[in-house]
């Protein structure tokens, strides 16, 4: 057994850091000029990662700083699928191409294989919900039930006839938008698609566990600080023992997190039921450390906690609305349940 | 032991459901339901509504326009306006400056603030907290000098909840800077639309605009506004602080808020069926209900303790922790039941509080309301503090 990052991603991580910290301006060209959005794809697709390691080391240092720049959505989840189909993501890798994935709907609550668009001939109907970063994509990916009832994926154009995108801000920071179709024109991207479908939101889904993993690593610095800088009745608040305890509890909690993001990276690549198992077992077990860490990190600042001027709000809100997001904590407690019958 | 409540009081729940579906518009009660940020004009009408029943202000006595009930009866009227959807009533100057009014005030002062209170002509709001004295109160640094028969205040108080709203303040600031941390405070109320107050927004997480900072530079303060004696200001914010936690428990919010929860619950699918049959949501949502049950007759017995003439003590500490952390417990519950729905997001501080969302499961503002909900476990002394007061009762003799 080894726990190092190899010299590479150790690269890479330095590269990232160092960037995120100079607070970029363009920040998407940028991280395309950095090889940053290469990381997230395997080297016979033009990328030189894309591997789960490559995916934890780029998102954890994402969620460590105060950006969101919508990789995920933007470029790692459409990018996997468009290789799926035998597709080049050159543009994405060159920062020139931003796609989006609409897959989510309303009955489907965290489910993957419930779509209720339809596909009649090359024409899609129906309704895509919480579409983040909708707004900002060159090109959507769609998915739809096609006659036979098996989920297929389409290209559409953003301004296709029939289309409409009810953007709005979300609760973690960035947009998303409704999206709905309305006898729109598509281009077939790729028939049964379920299985590439589950692999892609598995690559995303470990990306985003990386990246609260990364915002627990900030929140709990920053109330490290503060304990030690802020006093009351004479004494910095760390000096409480009611604190400086439930502030190691925290710590415990971290470890664990980014165990299960280490065993879920790992087991990135094997069969999709071992696969599945381990991102269900991490996503679950953020959930909850998650939450913990959001609740007592602003509780221990008291009001300063709760305004969006200081960071530590900020970092709050993303890791709790990462269980909004590519299932909740009772969503995989039931796939592992399943997964180990 | 009597678990049921009396003819008397059924017929009290009766007359407030009566009054409610008579007077508080569904318009304004469906902003409450979905957790909307409320106008000051929201407040505003029903602070009158309530005021021309007689129903403002339930524990004040009557010969001051009060209602005079007992715990039983506040009981049954917090939790049937809260079922109701009814705005909650701005408890700054009703349940806290009126009682130590009541209580420490001359006989000019009742006369002259209580009725404005009742008829809202005053707006007040508690300036308590500084940016270095939190739960370390009695380490307040706002100065107030005596200059002829005015006091002079200098300083900054925070946290300020709707000050924006409000055109009085009552303040504990110091008299005595020489004296031991506790005895140099006195309690004054200030306008604030004298010249050298400033009131300063502050945004919290969930983009509300309900709390402020508000600095005092060179303020003249009439001395007929120092409430009791100078210096004794210590001993009245206490006994303030005692009425801040009447309602602490909230079961009324937690019981509509779980209404809330199962509410959404149904309308939300899991696999074709309503949310509320899935067995772990079922399961949490249980949990909490039975929890509730409980609290709801663990506050009625510590409440009703005191209301037969004991002390209030420090009972209703226990009342803050378990009543908070069932209410916080339910915030949670309503924005997992939306699933991904809960992230569209609009900021009052930013947009005003109309920016259109898709909302299919009509749930309302759940992760906003989750989130400025983390204040209950942090203000009116923070469940840490609660532990140690009820720690040091505890361990007196140790
Ligand atoms: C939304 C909101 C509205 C408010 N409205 C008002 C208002 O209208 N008027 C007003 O005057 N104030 C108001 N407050 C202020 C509130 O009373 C303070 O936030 C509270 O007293 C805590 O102080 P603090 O925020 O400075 O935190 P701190 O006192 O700095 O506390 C930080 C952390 O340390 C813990 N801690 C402190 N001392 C101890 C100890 N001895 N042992 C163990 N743990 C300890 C606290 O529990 C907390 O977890 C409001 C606060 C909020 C969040």
């Amino acid at each position: 057994m080894n726990f190092e990052l190899t010299e590479e991603r150790q690269m890479l991580q330095d590269t990232l850091r160092r960037f995120l910290a100079s607070d970029p301006a363009d920040i998407w060209a940028q991280m395309a000029g950095l090889g940053i959005i290469g990381a997230l794809f395997p080297e016979q697709s033009g990328g030189f990662g894309g591997a789960g390691f490559d995916l934890a080391v780029v998102f954890e240092e994402i969620g460590r700083a105060d950006h969101d720049p919508g990789l995920i959505d933007n470029a790692l989840l459409p990018g996997m699928l468009m290789l799926a189909a035998g597709r080049d993501v050159e543009g994405v890798i060159s920062g020139e191409v931003k796609l989006g994935l609409a897959h989510a709907e309303l009955a489907a609550r965290y489910d993957l294989d419930w779509v209720e668009t339809r596909a009649d001939g090359d024409r899609l109907t129906g309704e895509k919900t919480v579409v983040v970063g909708a707004e900002d994509a060159n090109l959507l990916i769609v998915s739809a039930r096609v006659a036979d009832g098996e989920i297929s994926l389409w290209l559409v154009q953003p301004d296709a006839p029939g289309l409409t995108l009810n953007g709005y801000g979300i609760a973690q920071g960035g947009r998303a938008a409704e999206v709905s179709l309305n006898d729109t024109p598509a281009e077939l991207l790729m028939d049964s698609a379920l299985p590439a479908i589950r692999q892609a939101m598995a690559a995303a889904t470990l990306a985003q566990m990386a990246e609260t993993l990364g915002a627990m690593e900030t929140a709990i610095e920053l109330t490290r600080d503060y304990l030690g800088t802020r006093k009351q009745f004479g004494r910095p608040i760390g000096s409480f023992q009611a604190l400086a305890h439930r502030f190691v509890d925290l710590m415990a909690e971290l470890e664990q997190a980014r165990s299960a993001v280490i065993l879920a990276a790992g087991h990135l690549e094997a069969e999709p039921p071992v696969r599945d198992l381990h991102i269900s077992a991490a996503k679950n077990l953020l959930g909850r450390a998650g939450r913990l860490v959001a609740e007592e990190t602003i509780q221990m600042h008291g009001g300063i906690g709760m305004t969006e001027e200081y960071a530590l709000g900020r970092f709050a809100k993303r890791i709790t609305m990462a269980d909004h997001r590519f299932g909740d904590t009772d969503h995989h407690l039931e796939q592992f349940i399943a997964l180990t019958a | 032991m009597d678990l049921n409540f009396t003819a008397q009081d059924d017929a009290f729940r009766a007359e407030v459901r009566g009054f409610l579906t008579e007077t508080l518009p569904d318009a304004l009660a469906d902003k409450v339901r979905r957790m909307q940020p409320l106008a000051k004009d929201d407040y505003i009408f029903w602070h009158a509504k309530l005021n021309a029943r007689g129903w403002l202000a339930p524990d004040w006595p009557k010969r001051f326009g009060g209602a005079e009930w007992n715990a039983v009866e506040r009981h049954i009227f917090e939790e049937e306006c809260a079922l109701a959807h009814a705005p909650r009533v701005v408890p700054f100057g009703l349940a806290m400056l009126g009682p130590v009014l009541q209580k420490f005030g001359s006989e000019a002062q009742q006369d002259h603030w209580l009725p404005r209170i009742l008829d809202g002509r005053d707006w007040w709001c508690q300036g308590y907290s500084e940016p270095g004295a939190g739960s370390d109160l009695a380490a307040l640094k706002t100065r107030a000098v005596r200059d002829g028969d005015h006091y002079v205040v200098t300083g900054q108080k925070t946290w300020t909840t709707l000050g924006q709203h409000a055109n009085m303040i009552f303040c504990l600031v110091r008299t005595d800077p020489g004296a031991k941390k506790q005895e140099g405070i006195s309690f004054l109320l200030i306008d604030m639309e004298s010249p050298g107050v400033e009131v300063r927004p502050i945004t919290l997480i969930d983009g509300s605009a309900e709390v402020n900072e508000v600095w005092f530079t060179d303020v003249r303060v009439p001395v007929e506004n120092l409430v009791g004696k100078e210096n004794e200001g210590w001993t009245y914010a206490k006994y303030l602080l005692t009425h801040e936690r009447t309602n602490i428990a909230g079961v009324g919010f937690s019981r509509a808020g779980l209404e809330t929860v199962k509410r959404i619950a149904r309308r939300a699918q899991s696999r074709g069926r309503p949310l509320l049959e899935n067995p772990h949501f079922a399961a949490r949502v249980a949990q909490v209900e039975i929890d509730l049950m409980a609290m709801a007759t663990t506050n009625l017995r510590i409440v009703s303790q005191a209301a037969a003439g004991q002390a209030p003590g420090v009972g209703s500490s226990l009342l803050k922790i378990k009543g908070t952390q069932i209410r916080q417990e339910i915030t949670d519950l309503a924005r997992r039941a939306v699933g991904p729905h809960a992230m569209p997001f609009a900021s009052e501080a930013l947009e005003g509080s109309n920016a259109p969302l898709p909302d299919p499961l009509d749930a309302g503002a759940v992760a906003g309301s989750y989130f400025n909900n983390r204040k209950l476990s942090i203000f009116g002394g923070s469940n840490e503090i609660q532990r140690e007061i009820y720690a040091k009762h505890l361990m007196r003799d140790a």
